[in-house]
Formats: C-alpha cells, structure tokens, sequence
C-alpha cells in the first residue's frame, strides 16, 4: 500500500468512499435477539453508583490537595485527582457520548457535558466525530480518532501520556471555534444545523478558562488550575495508557472488529476509571450495550473472537514491537488468531488490506 | 394508498420491532408497551442502517449503530446523531393481522 494519508479530505478518503469502504456493512457474532436485548437493557443505578463515587472521590482529593497546598504532601492527592479528572472523565465522555452510561437521557447529557470540558473536547464536534470512529473504525482517511497512524507518531504518543499535544490541540481548536469558525475537517462530518452549538459550547469555555486564570492571577498561584485545566495533562497518562491498546498494532482497513480492536483484561481500579473499554472489540461490534454489561457480553461472544490479552503488560508486549516495525515497513500489522469455534475472517473480503501479517 | 399485510400481531414482542420489506423498500413495525402497532422507515436517518437490531424504549427506537434516537409514533429525531425525521405510515390490526398503509 503507498504511503497512508489520515486527511480526512484526501486521497485516501476518497478512495474508501469510492471503494465502499466508508460506510459499509461489518461482521458482527449471532447472538439471539432475546439474549441482545437483555444485555442492551438500559439502568442508571450502576452510572449513578460510579459518578458519585467518582465526584465524591475528585472533591475529596481536590479538598486535601488544596488544604496541603504548597507542600509536597500535596502532590500524591493532585496526581490521583488529576487521573480522575484527566483519565476517567475519557471515559465518561466516551459513554455518555453513545448515551448509554445512564437510561435516563438528562444524566447522559449532564455527565457528558461535564466530561466534555474537562478531556477539552467540544461536545458538539466530538459526537459527530465519535459517531465517524464507529462507522470507519480503523478507515485510512475516515476514522477521525486513529491513534496510532502508520508509521507511528511514537514521539507524540509518548509525549501524550502528559496529555501535551491533545491538550493543546483541544485548546486551540476551543478558541478557534470561538472565534465562530468551524475548521473545514469538523465540517466533513458535524451538519450544518448543529455548527452554531460548536461555536456556543466553545465561547462559554473559553469564559470558564478566562475566569480561572483570573482568579489565579488574582491569587498569585497556580491553584486554581491544579483544579481545572492542569489535570487535563497530569491526570492524562491512564487514558492514554488504555487509549493506546484499543486498536493499535492491529489492521485498518477492514470491516471486522475482530481484527481492528483489542479486548485486555485489566485491574478492577483501570476498569472503574476506564469504564470496562477494555472490552473494545465487543463495545465496537455491539455499541448499544452499556459498561457495565460489557463483561456478560464478552462471554457470551468470545467464543468467536480472538483471545484477549491478559494484562495490560502483555497488551504492550504485543503491541510495542509491531509498532518499532511499522517504523520501518508501515504495512505490518499484527493478525490475531481466531479460535476453533469462531467464524473465520472473510480472508477475500479483507484481501486487499490484509498484506503483511507479522508472523 | 393501499393497505399492506405485514405480520401476524404476535410476530413482534412488546416493546419490540421486527424488520418488514417490501417490494424495494424497507420497513420497521414496532409493537408499543401498551399493545399498540406503529410503522417507520426501516433505515435510520443518519447512516441508514437498519433499525431491526436496534432498542426499543417505551415510544422510542434507537439505531444500533450509533444510538442515535428516533420517536416512532411520530417519526421525530430525538437525540443526535441523527438530525432528519423518519417517515411514519399508518397502521391498522384486522383479524391478528397488522397492515401498514404504503
């Protein structure tokens, strides 16, 4: 394959168009219609559960941070309040983004709302781009949140787990938008009719920031963003950390999750600030099943998909020298075996992306 | 317009709703929580998958691909992304038979 363009507006885009790679039809495992209903079944007790807990957590944390301002003993508070704040609310933006976190709509959109601002996503521009993730996921010039493009961006990567240039990008795009332009790649996919709330979200944040810097400049410290803004990098490196898994090292180009997405088995603390993400291959197959039936669902499929990871160690085991190879050759790609009791990959389906498997 | 034979009533659970095709088009008929028979557009406005694997909440259906929200009684798009109606058309239950007016 000639040299990857992510341009939403490029070649590469074009050609997925063309070929009808965008937008097309993806494997998913049969699963009785009685049994998908029940796990797709909508409840707030669990999200409500894990928000307070999780607001709860993030007051305290903040409050004992404040109260052992300036000292170091603050420092252990700040950076477990930074991951809440610039790590799990990733993943509450991403739930609550399919409105699936909470039956009820208004919790959704409250939670989300919140989680927007403090990952700096623009909530109107991010669920248009989120919707493009799970239409071409993994689409060389249609999936606007690939990760880890080809050859890998390591540097950036790296420098993320800081959160640095996602920030930064957030940042500037906020005030770009509020500025009451829409950049022309947003434009590709958020309709013309929901634009001006782009711009709208946008100029009240940058009155939320403006405020913050002031009350820090009024106070001489830094403080008030320790509390908002700041942990957007501090706290970033556990959404990275688990981002980075979700597809890379695996295909693209493809319409089987299975050989896209990557399901690992973490610790019961990544899996609360992650919210059960981890099992990515079910979420992309089946994005109407809330978190927290994402387990039951992984057992009731997996005997079509391939083995997940085990830890998160041997997730970045497998998938650190794929990407050292990509550096190099950027069409390898690790190609997961299936288990005896899965449908096969439609091998003449995927022909022309599947080229150079590592072995 | 003329009445179409879609289904038995009993084909579609209760807050539930089966795919119907007809002819070259596709339908989706929903069985209401109080035993109502209500008829859309079978695809979803926004990227036109179809809605038969999708969740049926009370009066509203959600597209299984990116949750996107529609009322079916009336057709309208209640939760981004979709932005566009869905056609409704009436229905009628003669004899344990439920037709739609297409």
């Amino acid at each position: 394959m000639a040299k990857r363009d992510y341009s939403l507006l490029g070649p590469n885009a074009r050609h997925a168009v063309e070929t009808g790679l965008a937008a097309a039809e993806w494997y998913h495992t049969d699963i009785p219609r009685a049994q998908m209903k029940e796990l797709m079944k909508r409840s707030d007790q669990p999200a409500i559960r894990d928000t307070i807990l999780l607001f709860a957590s993030m007051i305290g944390l903040a409050g004992i941070g404040i109260a052992f301002w300036s000292s170091w003993w603050s420092a252990p508070f700040w950076l477990a309040y930074g991951v809440l704040y610039g790590s799990a609310m990733d993943s509450r933006w991403h739930e609550c983004s399919h409105g699936t976190a909470f039956k009820t709509r208004h919790y959704n959109d409250w939670l989300y709302q919140i989680a927007s601002f403090c990952m700096v996503r623009n909530p109107v521009s991010w669920r248009w781009s989120h919707a493009r993730h799970h239409t071409d996921t993994i689409i060389v010039g249609r999936d606007p949140e690939i990760v880890a493009m080809r050859p890998p961006a390591l540097f950036r990567i790296a420098v993320n787990f800081l959160g640095i240039f996602d920030a930064y990008d957030g940042w500037k795009r906020m005030l770009y938008n509020a500025s009451g332009r829409i950049h022309p790649e947003e434009a590709d996919y958020i309709p013309e009719q929901e634009q001006p709330k782009v711009i709208r979200v946008a100029r009240i944040w940058v009155a939320i920031y403006a405020a913050t810097i002031a009350l820090a400049l009024a106070m001489g410290s830094i403080l008030p963003l320790m509390v908002i803004g700041l942990p957007r990098l501090y706290g970033a490196w556990h959404h990275v950390l688990t981002g980075v898994m979700q597809h890379a090292g695996l295909a693209d180009n493809v319409t089987d999750h299975r050989l896209n997405s990557r399901t690992v088995y973490i610790n019961p603390v990544s899996r609360f600030i992650y919210w059960n993400m981890n099992y990515h291959v079910e979420h992309h197959m089946f994005p109407m099943v809330p978190y927290h039936r994402l387990p039951d669902l992984h057992a009731a499929i997996k005997h079509d998909l391939p083995a997940a990871n085990t830890s998160m160690w041997q997730a970045y085991r497998e998938i650190l020298p794929i990407l050292r190879r990509q550096l190099a050759y950027e069409d390898v790609f690790l190609k997961r075996d299936l288990p005896p009791t899965a449908k096969p990959y439609r091998e003449d389906f995927h022909a022309a992306a599947l080229g150079a498997a590592a072995e | 317009m003329p009445w179409i034979d879609a289904c038995a009533t009993d084909d579609i659970d209760e807050e539930d709703l089966i795919r119907f095709d007809h002819e070259d088009r596709t339908f989706a008929i929903y069985h209401s929580p109080d035993g109502d028979y209500f008829c859309t557009d079978g695809l979803c406005t926004h990227e036109h998958v179809h809605l038969e694997d999708g969740l049926v909440m009370e009066y509203e259906i959600e597209c299984p691909k990116h949750n996107a929200t529609f009322d079916y009684r009336t057709g309208e798009a209640k939760r981004a992304p979709a932005c566009v109606n869905l056609n409704t058309y009436k229905t009628k239950v003669e004899g344990g038979r439920v037709l739609i007016e297409v």
